[in-house]
């Protein structure tokens, strides 16, 4: 039997409805033109249907169709995103605002420009996940460029309030790039009201397929890039490459579910979210990471104090879930994000990440609470810290054997 | 990753789990690893008057290797005298248990207990 699939963060399953318009653009009977072809009815035929995912994608997040670059994920969204921004604007100034919890996307974006000679800033976030616009407002400085905020934090979920952020970077007239790839069809998008000057997106977190995605990119004002990849000058010259017809019509297709049905699968979602939690918040030493009301609804997660989280993966092997400790070399490295919400090393390392999604079903929850309890109990049996728990003893006075 | 069937014996079915006496002259404890690297073993010995380690049990925070490499280890040193069980090396625990180079430093801070753990009881009883 498959373990039940909890990592709905990860990626998504693509949804049968998607799936059946991605068939329909592959084969002879089918879509399948170069839609860059001008002389024939084929390559028409498949500009038709990607100008109409453009639509389905502007339509969700409220912009203009023309302001959707499409590319191949996120990773790549951003990498053009902030790399671009920076390589078009470094005349006027070669400093970029960004924080510590991004995902790796940007945060090795970041990096890559350090080392080209741009200066970072790297904001810490408040102990429950959430970087304010005060923050933001006082690292920026007159040669500041970019601020690159995310919008839905992929570990821990928490939504930052992106319009608060977009109206600082406004006021002080410096671009705004926002990482969305956990947040579509999870939270309302408005590129307008948000203040928002560049935003990535990926399908397969929002029931798309993988390797596919988009970049918003506002006309008014006009934001300029530098090209990251070169050729036929395909996207405005923004990002060549051949369009995969498939991929996109299955984007636009799983953006435009999204926009129809993401309220009320929100408000389904919450509803397991706070099954899964009343389920296990009753046993002893639980810690929900991160903001638990500014917070996408299917996300939970969560330590288990004095349970190492590898391990405890291990015992859930009937659960598909994600740990926050990556115990896989000699330097055990608990997730970064965690760590860097303050959290000591123990609680991020028993730390695990369920996300909720279109095809979780309140006996799937059920049956998860069990296996936890179960588990959580067996480890705890298992392990010297919660004895010492037990008998009183201050951790902090340990000394410990390092290694 | 993926286990070996002897690591998911041991993690399923862990032998030796629990607590012996500190207070017992003829006991050792050795507390190895740390909680902010992810496992923490704490092994235990009972010696008998001839130095013949008759029983052990252990607590482990960390990974299923972790559990396991403590786990044989109580199986192993149980009727060795105590120079015998600190001959123990890592190495041993590795292969037998099958384990994956990134998961070394579970045997390694397994051998580290058995020593901490002997050197503990020669202490109690004046031989060190």
């Amino acid at each position: 039997m498959l373990p039940i699939y909890f990592d709905y963060a990860a990626t998504t399953p693509v949804d049968p409805r998607v799936a059946k318009v991605m068939m329909e653009a592959l084969t002879l009977d089918g879509n399948f033109g170069n839609p860059a072809s001008r002389s024939h009815v084929f390559g028409w035929r498949a500009e038709e249907a990607i100008e109409q995912a453009r639509q389905h994608v502007a339509d969700l997040v409220k912009c203009d169709p023309r302001e959707i670059v499409w590319t191949s994920g996120a990773t790549e969204s951003d990498n053009l995103a902030i790399k671009g921004v920076a390589h078009f604007y470094q005349t006027r100034g070669k400093h970029i605002i960004t924080s510590k919890i991004e995902h790796k996307a940007v945060l090795d974006s970041c990096r890559q420009l350090e080392r080209e000679g741009f200066e970072v800033t790297w904001l810490d976030p408040l102990p429950n996940g959430l970087i304010t616009p005060e923050a933001v407002a006082a690292a920026i400085r007159p040669d500041t460029i970019l601020v690159s905020i995310m919008h839905v934090n992929n570990e821990i979920g928490v939504i930052n309030d992106i319009k608060a952020i977009g109206a600082v970077c406004r006021e002080k007239k410096v671009l705004f790039h926002v990482d969305a790839a956990q947040s579509t069809g999870k939270v309302d998008i408005d590129v307008e009201d948000m203040n928002v000057d560049l935003m990535a997106f990926c399908a397969h977190k929002s029931y798309g397929p993988k390797g596919i995605g988009a970049l918003y990119v506002r006309r008014k004002p006009r934001v300029r890039l530098e090209a990251q990849m070169h050729g036929g000058g395909h996207e405005r010259g923004m990002r060549s490459g051949t369009l995969p017809t498939h991929q996109i019509v299955g984007m636009g297709e799983a953006f435009r579910i999204a926009r129809l049905e993401m309220h009320e699968e929100s408000r389904r979602f919450k509803a397991l979210r706070d099954r899964l939690l009343d389920g296990v918040k009753g046993m002893e030493e639980v810690y929900v990471n991160g903001d638990l009301e500014q917070r996408v609804p299917g996300n939970l997660n969560i330590s288990f104090n004095y349970v190492e989280g590898e391990s405890l993966i291990m015992a859930l092997k009937d659960l598909a879930i994600s740990s926050g400790s990556a115990c896989t070399s000699a330097s055990l490295e608990p997730s970064y994000v965690l760590r860097a919400l303050g959290m000591n090393d123990e609680l991020a390392h028993s730390s695990l990440r369920f996300s909720i999604g279109r095809f979780t079903t309140e006996a799937d929850i059920d049956y998860a609470v069990a296996k936890v309890r179960d588990a959580v109990s067996k480890l705890r049996e298992l392990s010297p810290l919660w004895d010492m728990y037990k008998d009183g003893v201050d951790f902090s006075k340990v000394k410990w054997a390092a290694h | 990753m993926s286990y070996s069937n002897k690591v998911l014996d041991h993690y399923e079915n862990p032998r030796n789990v629990g607590k012996l006496d500190d207070s017992d002259a003829n006991v050792g404890t050795g507390m190895v690893g740390a909680p902010a690297c992810g496992d923490v073993m704490r092994l235990q010995i009972r010696v008998n008057a001839d130095g013949v380690i008759e029983d052990a049990k252990f607590k482990t925070y960390g990974c299923g290797s972790a559990i396991a490499s403590s786990s044989l280890l109580t199986e192993w040193v149980k009727g060795r005298t105590l120079d015998d069980a600190a001959q123990i090396r890592n190495t041993e625990i590795a292969q037998e248990l099958g384990l994956p180079p990134v998961k070394i430093h579970c045997s390694v801070l397994a051998e580290d207990a058995i020593k901490a753990a002997v050197a503990d009881v020669k202490q109690k009883r004046g031989l060190a």
